[in-house]
């Protein structure tokens, strides 16, 4: 599904900052992977890279096998649209559209009709238990409430990859442990899911950790026993 | 397009105030716009209806005096005209002369009755002086065949001047009056469209060759001319006139002098070239007032855009191609001019409506002469149309710049952004 080979970054904003050090990573269907590190390690600037948010210098990266590189804009928004889906830290949902409207967005831009497209959002928002709230603007819901519409943002046009951005790092522990539940059941269901985070807690509930230390990568760890580790256990998360 | 137009419904409601200062800007320019055209169109319909009646096909040929020596003679020669020349022009260029007449200006006299005294310049015409539009007659009738044939002194006089030589000059027709001594019986009064100060006393040519005309000279005749559509045709006719008068008179071909021409079409193709221009700087200011109101617009956006640019970021992530964040911040800039360069149309029109009503007030008297600086200051459908192009023109440019800022940001940077 998704294959690294050799990425480079550099940052150029005055003194160059040579962020990412030759990534070289395969990640396959239906995987529930988790990039862990500090910050500064480059995980941010990887998952930019990975969304096509972000272009790189040097390597290659195949995305369902095509070759993600020197996209236009318009090419990397419909490549972003049909094959990516993602979740932030900070939700990102609009704030003067209604949960329904968010999470209808991605379609509008793929051109579906408003009759089709709302009735799609209100069946991914009813499968993530907010079809109550679908006329509530984000700042009426609470944070996981808010998180889950992201999701439902995310998920509504079938992406190949789930990125999600530390998804609980604007979450209490409570809704946290929901939110990750939620990514492991959409996992279960056969979604390929990357999430990048500097918690353990959310890491264990992965089943596989790469850990990324000054842009390069350290160590891959199968993690099939969730309860291994203390973290994640009764919301141990932090 | 409903979605897009929502976008938009949905921004302008989020930021009202600011929405309304700077459509105010504009709907100012277009305001302005509107009023000064407006006003320059009611220059130029009281100047059209001031010059309105004149037949525009009049050539009118003078005398004048050399200015090149030719042939042995000394520059500076005066050139006397008679009938025959003028005969001549129409027997020469039957084509493009219908008619030609010749008056005698006989310069000032003084015109007397009981009452009062008055100075004014005297010309013998032609009855076909009338065609010449210069006047229409207000009372009574202009001179006529048998006036000619039989050499009558009979006159026709401005309605001024019988205002001020007779008591009552809706009573003046058949009245006489005194010019050296000499009685005259006046058979018309007329009035001018125009309004010159000038308002000379006609009796028929003959009677005056006969009682004032020193020889047979005339001081100028009128070519009533047709077939001649174009400036160059004109230019032409007048070289071919000033040719053959120069044959006839024996002076320089080449010589500007001689007689003096003045083409009424070519005149009119001037005035109205004069107003084209002013139509033009009009439009121009206008346009510069509608470029403040612009700048305000495209500053706006700009702000707008910054505000926005997360919003944009995450548009984009989700798969927002560039052309369509484009397509709504252009739309939503023309929205904006459109709206409010309507709400500044509509009032301007309003106020030329309004300058129109009082326009019947800038009626001015000189001398006893009303002059109407201003006639329906108004403006057509078709300047409204291009007003309301100039506003999409003006919209676009507003947003063009603030929306290739927003697509400009890659989205990595833009869903950084506060």
């Amino acid at each position: 599904m998704i294959q690294l080979e050799n990425i480079h970054k550099t940052y150029n904003n005055g003194q160059p900052l040579h962020v990412l050090k030759g990534i070289n990573l395969h990640i396959e269907r239906g995987e529930f992977v988790s990039i862990m590190g500090a910050s500064g390690s480059g995980k941010s600037t990887l998952l930019n890279i990975l969304g096509i948010l972000d272009n790189y210098d040097e390597g290659s990266y195949y995305l369902d096998g095509k070759l993600i590189r020197d996209l236009s804009e318009s090419k990397a928004a419909d490549y972003r649209n049909r094959m990516i889906g993602f979740v932030f830290q900070s939700f990102n949902l609009i704030p003067f559209k209604n949960a329904l409207e968010n999470v209808a967005l991605p379609l509008f831009y793929r051109g579906v009709n408003r009759k089709r497209r709302n009735a799609l959002a209100l069946e991914y928002l009813d499968r993530l238990g907010l079809a109550e709230w679908a006329h509530h603007l984000p700042n009426e819901l609470s944070g996981g409430q808010k998180q889950r519409v992201a999701i439902a943002r995310a998920l509504i046009t079938q992406p190949q990859i789930l990125l999600a951005d530390e998804p609980t790092g604007a979450l209490d522990s409570r809704t946290s442990i929901e939110v990750m539940q939620l990514l492991k059941q959409l996992n279960e269901e056969g979604q390929t899911i990357i999430v990048v985070t500097h918690e353990s807690g959310v890491a264990n509930q992965t089943n596989r950790i790469v850990h990324i230390k000054d842009g390069m990568i350290g160590h891959i760890e199968d993690n099939v026993n969730h309860n291994a580790s203390p973290f994640g256990i009764d919301g141990l998360m932090k | 397009m409903r979605d897009l137009l929502e976008e938009i419904g949905m921004t302008i409601r989020r930021n009202k105030l600011r929405t309304a200062l700077t459509g105010l800007s504009v709907a100012w320019g277009i305001f302005i716009l509107i009023v000064l055209l407006g006003a320059g169109n009611g220059l130029i319909h009281a100047f059209q209806s001031a010059s309105g009646t004149m037949a525009t096909n009049v050539v009118e040929v003078r005398s004048s005096s050399t200015t090149l020596p030719f042939n042995g003679y000394p520059a500076g020669r005066h050139i006397d005209l008679y009938e025959r020349d003028a005969r001549a022009s129409q027997e020469r260029f039957p084509d493009q002369v219908v008619q030609a007449q010749v008056q005698h200006w006989q310069g000032s006299v003084t015109v007397s009755t009981m009452k009062d005294y008055v100075s004014q310049s005297l010309i013998g015409v032609y009855p076909q002086y009338l065609d010449l539009g210069r006047f229409t007659m207000y009372r009574g009738r202009f001179l006529n065949k048998t006036d000619l044939q039989e050499r009558r002194k009979v006159i026709v006089m401005h309605q001024g001047v019988a205002e001020q030589l007779f008591e009552r000059p809706e009573e003046a027709i058949g009245k006489t009056v005194r010019i050296n001594q000499l009685a005259f019986q006046v058979i018309g009064l007329y009035q001018d469209a125009g309004n010159t100060s000038d308002r000379p006393l006609y009796i028929p040519f003959t009677t005056q060759a006969l009682l004032f005309g020193k020889g047979e000279a005339i001081d100028m005749f009128a070519l009533s001319v047709q077939n001649l559509p174009t400036a160059e045709d004109n230019e032409s006719f007048e070289s071919n006139i000033r040719r053959m008068m120069a044959s006839r008179k024996d002076y320089a071909p080449n010589d500007p002098g001689g007689i003096w021409i003045w083409n009424r079409l070519k005149q009119n193709q001037n005035t109205n070239e004069a107003m084209h221009l002013l139509t033009i700087a009009l439009w121009f200011i206008g346009i510069c007032t509608l470029l403040s109101g612009i700048v305000g617009v495209s500053n706006i956006m700009l702000i707008t855009v910054k505000e926005r640019t997360r919003e944009f970021g995450i548009c984009k992530a989700l798969g927002a191609r560039p052309a369509v964040i484009l397509r709504m911040i252009l739309l939503e800039s023309v929205t904006i001019t459109l709206l409010f360069g309507y709400i500044g149309l509509v009032a301007g029109i309003a106020a030329t409506e309004y300058m129109s009503v009082l326009a019947d007030g800038t009626k001015m008297e000189i001398y006893g002469q009303t002059i109407q600086m201003f006639k329906d200051p108004t403006v057509d459908v078709r300047i409204a149309v291009q007003a309301t192009l100039a506003l999409v023109v003006a919209g676009l440019l507003a947003g063009f710049f603030p929306a290739r800022k927003a697509v400009s940001v890659r989205p990595v940077e833009a869903l950084k952004a506060e």
